[in-house]
């Protein structure tokens, strides 16, 4: 029989190291035991702490899925969108206030499946966002379906003879529409994975990081990988860092090695900095740079 | 905090003056004088004029256009943009009307108040792009999944798209609701007077900003209209948006008592407003054999059906809908008691027809002139559904 420790009347709770930034009056969280997003929401306040933003102009916006509830338990403006979609709200959030620093958190299935259209976009647009995608294998929330980075052969809900369907390598597909950073951690280089963080939150730009998380109730069940220590067990073993990899070579094969690293770090210039550039050279004085359009409130 | 707060125009977004300008056009003029920012949208006939001309203003105005790389993107773009503290609109016709319906509902859901402008055209599918249509009515107001209200406008006139632009930003802070503003091909592309004021006189209905600080804000609990005051992002409120059912702290609650709350306040605040929102014009009712309702383009061949009628003396009046959604249910009870009988004149096989006909609940027979589209009727296909509708009358 399990006891459930319970402060006693006189003591107060001890306070949660990230409380300033997580919603504790939303715990306890949805997420499974061993399920890797808690450990990239963890390693995401680090970071965003070590940036040292104003917690007031950072906004994070969520789609849907196991990853797509991020946004419910940051305390920060969180928007938690439609499926596929946050990147394009992102896109007009930003846009609209260029003086907010904002951040797509969401998952495979929803940002490169259903909103790949709006990655590629956005990537080819230089949006100055950072989007963090955890990349779990399957569609976790829905029953452990197939997802665009099931890897070939891995067994899935919808694919239960062994997945034959080519999936997306996800480096690469960022750093051919453009984005100027890419790195991919798995949860288990947690410090890494903060470090890579600060710098993607802080470069201008299209940014983004890939973390391989561990779905233990799921993929690794459908797949007899074993429990969430056995998959951290296997990111110790298999995953190997290779900074400048060429993203070409890192697909991700079914219990391969797994390349990780900073792939990608290069300056291109954003939309919004190619859009003053035109306006400038086009219409001269009549043009001033543009400072978002919301005025005060 | 639930009295409307107008303030003057924007004077950058109004280009006072008297023009000659197409519905498409008007409407982008509307849009700015109503202190639209922020336009994301994606080519289609035949309302690509409106972005066209918004994209060529924008810059001039500190506003932000973007053409995104689809309907769904721009209709949540628009959303992204309001909850950074933007008046935003998007523009599509039917196809991309159809791939927004996901989006009307976060709006719906998220109370955010944003304008979608379709310019219709025949359908189902591909149908007619550079041809008229008025078959995206009940569309406009069920076309995503739950239950809902919306507002929905239609202009029947270049003045009108101008005009009425600013009664659907207006409307839509009022209630954080999207509104829909439904033109259609003739009026998009018919070219006529438009007269547009001093900025002075034109009064912009501003954002319901909540006056409370931090954490004392609760994003979701309303007023006594039924409407909650807004914030927008880096106000250090830090709220929690999301198109899940929630309480009035916006945080998900997934069950049927939570959902009852919130669907019912969403459906009241527009139904328990209706007199507010609705605009309808009348016309020679009293005593009427025959009235003819219709809306948009439609009703301007109609007012020549009615003259026709006259001349054959027929007691014709007219009702034409400004605001198709809420629908002025009370108004068609009254009337059905009082008038011989309705035609509803429209660009579908019966949509707003079925509406009337509810209302009528039988006191006076409804007849429809029905169109496919493609063109708007002849005014002869009107008069003759007059003519029938006072025989059904007398016999």
């Amino acid at each position: 029989m399990s006891t459930v420790l319970k402060p006693r009347p006189d003591e107060a709770p001890p306070e949660h190291p990230m409380e300033s930034i997580l919603r504790m009056d939303r715990m306890p969280h949805i997420w499974c035991p061993s399920c890797g997003i808690g450990t990239a929401v963890n390693c995401f306040a680090s970071a965003v702490r070590k940036a040292e933003f104003d917690l007031d102009h950072v906004s994070i916006v969520s789609g849907i899925g196991c990853t797509g509830r991020v946004a419910g338990y940051l305390r920060l403006d969180s928007f938690h969108t439609t499926h596929g979609r946050p990147i394009a709200f992102a896109t007009g959030l930003k846009l609209a206030r260029p003086d907010l620093k904002v951040v797509v958190f969401s998952g495979d299935g929803d940002l490169m499946a259903i909103g790949g259209n709006h990655f590629i976009h956005a990537a080819r647009r230089n949006q100055d966002l950072t989007i963090i995608c955890v990349n779990n294998f399957n569609y976790a929330m829905t029953g452990g379906q197939l997802a665009p980075t099931t890897p070939v052969t891995a067994r899935a809900s919808t694919a239960p003879y062994g997945n034959y369907d080519a999936p997306f390598n996800l480096p690469f597909l960022a750093e051919s529409c453009g984005a100027v950073y890419v790195a991919r951690w798995t949860v288990l280089h947690f410090r890494r994975l903060i470090n890579s963080m600060v710098k993607a939150l802080t470069k201008p730009g299209f940014t983004f990081i890939e973390v391989i998380a561990p779905c233990a109730t799921l993929y690794a069940r459908k797949n007899k990988l074993g429990d969430g220590r056995d998959l951290l067990h296997f990111y110790r073993e298999q995953s190997e860092i290779q900074h400048g990899a060429n993203t070409k070579d890192v697909d991700i094969e079914f219990q391969k090695k797994i390349i990780c690293g900073e792939f990608v770090d290069k300056v291109r210039p954003t939309f919004l900095d190619r859009m003053n550039d035109m306006y400038e050279a086009r219409l001269g004085e009549e043009y001033e740079d543009y400072g978002g359009c919301c005025g005060e409130v | 905090m639930s009295e409307p707060r107008f303030a003057p125009a924007d004077p950058k977004g109004v280009l006072t003056g008297t023009y000659f300008l197409d519905g498409d056009h008007a409407c982008c003029e509307g849009a700015l004088a109503a202190g639209c920012r922020f336009v994301a949208g994606y080519p289609i006939t035949p309302s690509t004029e409106v972005v066209e001309r918004f994209s060529a203003r924008a810059p001039r105005v500190g506003a932000m256009f973007i053409q995104m790389e689809d309907e769904l993107a721009s209709s949540i773009a628009i959303q992204g943009a309001v909850w950074g503290g933007a008046k935003a609109m998007t523009v599509t016709s039917g196809p991309g009307f159809s791939l927004m319906m996901e989006h009307i509902g976060l709006a719906v859901m998220t109370e955010t108040p944003c304008v979608f402008v379709n310019v219709q055209r025949g359908g189902p599918s591909t149908g007619l792009p550079t041809l008229t249509g008025q078959a995206d009515v009940m569309q406009a107001r069920w076309g995503s999944h739950g239950d809902y209200e919306i507002i929905a406008i239609s202009p029947d006139s270049p003045q009108e798209c101008f005009d009425l632009m600013l009664d659907a930003f207006n409307l839509s802070e009022r209630y954080r609701v999207p509104v829909m503003f439904m033109m259609d091909e003739c009026v998009g592309h018919m070219t006529e007077k438009v007269v547009i004021p001093p900025a002075e006189e034109i009064m912009v209905e501003e954002r319901h900003w909540t006056d409370k600080p931090g954490l004392d804000y609760l994003p979701f609990a309303a007023n006594a209209n039924g409407v909650p005051d807004m914030t927008r992002a880096g106000e250090g409120h830090r709220i929690h948006v999301t198109g899940l059912t929630h309480d009035e702290k916006g945080y998900p609650v997934i069950n049927a008592e939570a959902q009852e709350k919130l669907v019912r306040r969403l459906v009241e605040k527009i139904r328990l407003n209706a007199e507010d929102i609705i605009r309808i014009r009348e016309r020679d009712l009293e005593g009427a054999e025959v009235v003819v309702l219709s809306y948009g383009i439609t009703s301007r061949v109609a007012e020549r059906a009615i003259v026709l009628a006259r001349e054959q003396g027929v007691k014709v009046g007219s009702l034409r809908l400004v605001t198709l959604w809420p629908f002025p249910e009370r108004r068609i009870r009254e009337l059905a008691e009082q008038v011989g009988s309705f035609v509803v004149a429209e660009i579908n096989y019966g949509q707003m027809f079925y509406e009337v006909e509810r209302c009528a609940a039988g006191k006076a027979p409804v007849l429809l002139a029905p169109h496919g589209g493609g063109t708007v009727h002849s005014p002869e296909q009107i008069l003759e559904k007059i003519m029938e509708a006072r025989a059904c009358r007398q016999s």
